[in-house]
């Protein structure tokens, strides 16, 4: 039988809030355990929550980037459930009125065609603490650091059909929300998490089959690799007879697999209501008007003007769109070059090549948008030759030099484009290699366009790089055949 | 001295005729000889009050006190104070210290108030009787065979028998009316986010609020100056402008319409209690105010409304009581479900894990729906009648409670208690304040009248109530109790 994947995902987008949600204690990753914990943060009796402005200006924006309904009222409730690291026993959340509404994104995929994934709706919360395991002998340590950080769960349609359709969502998302500057997408660091919803059924049928959820699969990787993995399963269940239940999996990245953590029956029932200690959120139409005001050009239009104004193709303009700041600085470097084709060349060749080798971020990139600019414009001027033009670039990757102006002018690798010099420089290298212009002659005619290579190695040396390897090339030709 | 009333201490501290050491040495020492028979205190702090005292002392030399500067108070064992135990009445709690002070416990100590300690109450804001505490019963001060009413008896009792000139209490459902009116003092429940809930115990959110008990309606209006007010901290807390409560309370009620409900008269209201409320509301007639019948057809649907939301509030609210950061933790736990189940089981009390309970009923699968959402429609509907009667009227009035304070032990079934707060849970579902004044005696022990204004109406419930405290002295008397020399 013919199969058919679907999935929907849920995604946890950390905002990059300075404060917590309910709180004003930082959000910084990475400190010693319990020092960003106030009253609020570890539940003491008699604290209340204060909603953080800017988590909910950052949640519109992402809505408004999604072309999503914004709710003018939405509620916080909360989500009850007893866990050491949720501190009071309940996550507060938005099960009923969520601050974002119905929306949708464009994927991309690898054949540049794409799609249009809906989502259901994206709601606020605060995130846990964490349980720590190690180090306590047999005990529980937790840390509250991270509880009350706010977080943006957004919730799709099951609209994917394949695990690659399901983390180009991924990356369209983190695409958006790095965009909008509102998380720093940072996965490793947990700044995106995602839980995956998988079923299977009958190709051509209408009604889903039972889905299990995947959850915490923290790379667009392990999104590949658990839905592929859970998509066999459940075919090789239904297969051999078998039931697929609805229950909750998690992905174990080592063994690359996903294990049964708690079936439908064990599942909490979470008494969600909402929450009497904050007001529901009520946004009006001027609010919503001054943040689409805030809001930069976003991956989908990018990617449009790219391909439309600056003739570039589906799969560079794909490419050079999803990082906001890759977008930039080819854009950076556009600006200053002229020649958007060129520029995405490079961008997408030497330079992400260059970082990839040192494990770089466009941002550390010691060469600029401007300098690379500058060194596109030399090439497409003529000044330098494509053999010159990687030099001034190493040039100016390891500093050596301001501009690639200056490291032309210091290193002489200007092109040489005057006949009368090249045409010298040929004779030269014909009177100093007797032996290879006989062997030239003595050839068959159809063998002599590759023994010409000699020739104009000799000549590009001879120029120490600088010569225009076209007119080389041409004048060569003319030479040796006239010695015929 | 123990029968001033905070306006008569203030004028004395102002005078210099009193110092606020020696007016707190005082009652440090009543509480001493007295408090024994009560219990009303969890907690007293005489060492830091003498301080503080002093301090308020040294405040009012320097000549920028606040009028209150000096004035000793007592607070509900609700409101969370740094470097004293805040146990809510509760073993869960019992080795709690706050690291930080409620709003309102900053705000009288920034008005140099002097705290004298925490006062008893039912385990958690959970009760009408105060039978429900940890720390043991409290006795009415009127006779000693009588509850003071709760949750907040140990505040009502301790301001009776002259233990401290005024305390603060909080009222979820009649906590601080019904004790007051069972102790013979005043009381007042501002309106829901009148006052800031930071730092005080949450039992049921959306219900809870702080408000002053006193000797006259014309001390309530000076606490209420104070802690009155938004407070940043608390998003329910409201973003208007603070009256200067003492400042209208001498306006005469001439054409003052003022609603019975008749719902507020009708069975089980005990008759001799009946007798003085209305007996009170011929002096309102007296002084010039018309009465009329007004109803409140939703009235019946209050006590089950109420006894859906506060629980299902409670249940969640007291899920942080784990024994993971703070408070109780069980011996030996085996496991997490061990340390959860066993801390809580000890840690708790009868009537808070029956509310639990019903609570976490209230909000399951399935009860939801039924229970939960009803009772907030049934809530909508209750605030909408007061807001109807408020068009024809400026208040109402009507008794605190059904009965007098009855004895300890004489309610055994909780259906039998909860029915105690038949006329003040309304109030805390529509939101509006409501106040109880001492309004004579049935069968030897006090009655109290109660006031309801609509929303913000604060500064008018203490005009009608002072109005009242001119034209009688029942508010004046004080129990045997309270003039013991021994």
């Amino acid at each position: 039988m013919q199969w058919e994947t679907v999935i929907g995902l849920e995604v946890h987008v950390q905002l990059a809030t300075r404060s917590k949600i309910f709180s004003g204690s930082s959000t910084a990753f990475g400190s010693e355990p319990n020092t960003q914990a106030s009253a609020v943060d570890l539940g003491l009796p008699g604290s209340l929550p204060v909603l953080n402005e800017q988590a909910v200006a950052m949640a519109v924006q992402f809505g408004l980037a999604v072309h999503a309904e914004i709710p003018e009222v939405s509620v916080f409730d909360r989500k009850n459930y007893f866990y050491p690291d949720l501190p009071k026993g309940y996550q507060t959340s938005q099960m009923y009125h969520p601050i974002v509404g119905a929306g949708e994104v464009e994927i991309t995929l690898d054949d540049d065609v794409t799609k249009r994934i809906r989502i259901h709706h994206a709601h606020l919360e605060e995130d846990a603490g964490k349980s720590l395991h190690e180090d306590f002998q047999g005990m529980t340590g937790i840390d509250l650091n991270r509880a009350g950080t706010p977080l943006l769960e957004i919730v799709s349609e099951p609209d994917m059909r394949s695990a690659k359709e399901a983390a180009a969502y991924l990356k369209a998302i983190h695409s958006i929300v790095t965009y909008l500057g509102i998380s720093d997408g940072n996965m490793a660091e947990g700044s995106m998490r995602c839980d995956v919803n998988v079923s299977v059924r009958p190709k051509g049928a209408d009604a889903f089959g039972t889905r299990a959820e995947i959850k915490n699969v923290n790379s667009f990787r392990f999104v590949e690799r658990a839905i592929a993995f859970e998509v066999e399963r459940q075919i090789e269940l239904i297969e051999d007879g078998g039931k697929v239940v609805q229950e909750t999996r998690l992905f174990d990245p080592e063994r690359d697999e996903t294990r049964s953590m708690r079936t439908k029956e064990e599942a909490n029932d979470y008494r969600y209501f909402p929450c009497p200690d904050l007001l529901p959120v009520v946004l009006d139409q001027a609010y919503l008007d001054h943040l689409k005001t805030l809001l930069p050009e976003l991956p989908a239009d990018k990617r449009a003007r790219f391909q439309n104004e600056l003739g570039l193709s589906a799969y560079d303009a794909n490419v050079l769109a999803t990082s906001r700041e890759m977008a930039e600085f080819f854009e950076e470097a556009y600006q200053v070059c002229g020649d958007a084709k060129q520029a995405a060349n490079w961008v997408q060749g030497e330079l992400s090549g260059a970082l990839n080798r040192e494990n770089l971020a466009i941002h550390q990139s010691p060469v600029s948008a401007q300098q690379l600019g500058g060194l596109i414009e030399r090439v497409v001027d003529g000044t330098i030759n494509g053999k010159a033009a990687k030099e001034v670039f190493q040039a100016l990757w390891n500093g050596q030099g301001g501009s690639a102006d200056e490291v032309i002018e210091s290193k002489g690798l200007k092109q040489v484009t005057d006949s009368g010099a090249i045409e010298a420089m040929i004779d030269q290298v014909i009177a100093e290699s007797p032996a290879q212009v006989a062997q030239y002659r003595d050839a068959e005619p159809d063998k002599r366009g590759k023994m010409i290579g000699y020739f104009v190695g000799q000549v590009m040396k001879a120029s120490r790089g600088t010569a225009n390897p076209q007119q080389v090339n041409g004048l060569l030709k003319q030479k040796l055949d006239a010695l015929l | 001295m123990h029968d001033q009333t905070v306006t008569q201490l203030a004028a004395a501290l102002k005078s210099g005729e009193l110092s606020s050491r020696e007016i707190t040495a005082h009652y440090l020492q009543r509480i001493e000889r007295l408090d024994d028979k009560l219990n009303s205190f969890i907690s007293v702090t005489a060492e830091r009050a003498l301080n503080a005292a002093e301090a308020a002392d040294k405040a009012r030399a320097d000549g920028h006190a606040h009028a209150l500067a000096g004035i000793p108070l007592a607070l509900k064992d609700i409101f969370c104070t740094q470097s004293v135990k805040t146990s809510c009445g509760s073993k869960m709690l019992d080795n709690f210290v706050a690291p930080y002070d409620a709003t309102v416990v900053e705000k009288l100590e920034a008005a140099h108030t002097v705290s004298l300690g925490k006062t008893n109450m039912d385990e958690f804001a959970m009760g009408s009787s105060n039978e429900n505490s940890h720390y043991g019963p409290v006795k009415n001060p009127w006779d000693l065979k009588a509850v003071p009413g709760g949750s907040s008896g140990g505040s009502a009792a301790a301001v009776a028998a002259g233990l401290v000139p005024a305390a603060l209490g909080t009222d979820t459902g009649g906590s601080i009316r019904q004790p007051a009116a069972f102790c013979g003092i005043t009381g007042l429940k501002p309106t829901y986010g009148r006052v800031s809930r930071y730092g005080m115990i949450a039992y049921a959110s959306s219900l809870d609020q702080a408000g002053p008990m006193a000797r006259s309606a014309s001390d309530c209006a000076h606490l209420m100056n104070v802690i009155a007010g938004h407070d940043v901290r608390d998003s329910t807390s409201a973003a208007r402008g603070v009256p200067d409560y003492t400042e209208n309370l001498d306006a005469p009620l001439s054409g003052l319409k003022i609603g019975l409900p008749k719902e507020y008269f009708g069975d089980g209201l005990d008759a001799d209690v009946e007798r003085a409320v209305r007996e009170a509301v011929r002096v309102y007639e007296s002084l010039g105010a018309t009465v009329r019948e007004v109803s409140l057809p939703h009235t019946h649907y209050a006590i089950p409304a109420y006894y859906v939301i506060a629980p299902a509030e409670a249940s969640s609210n007291l899920s942080r009581f784990d024994g993971v950061r703070f408070g109780h933790r069980c011996e030996d736990p085996k496991d997490l479900i061990d340390l959860y189940t066993r801390t809580r089981q000890e840690g708790f009390g009868e009537e808070v894990k029956r509310r639990i309970l019903i609570g976490t009923h209230t909000l399951s699968e399935g009860f939801f729906d039924a229970y939960y959402i009803k009772a907030q429609k049934v809530r909508r509907l209750i605030r909408q009648d007061f807001l109807d009667a408020f068009e024809d009227v400026d208040v109402l009035m009507g008794p605190a409670a059904p009965t007098t304070a009855f004895n300890l032990g004489a309610k055994k079934d909780p259906v039998s208690m909860y029915l105690q707060d038949i006329y003040t849970i309304a109030v805390n579902l529509a939101g509006i304040p409501g106040i109880s004044v001492p309004a004579g005696f049935a069968h030897g022990r006090p009655v109290g009248l109660q006031i309801l204004g609509t929303h913000f109406a604060e500064a008018q419930l203490l005009n009608v109530a002072h109005q009242f405290q001119q034209a009688t002295d029942w508010h004046r008397h004080l129990p045997a109790l309270a003039e013991e020399n021994a």
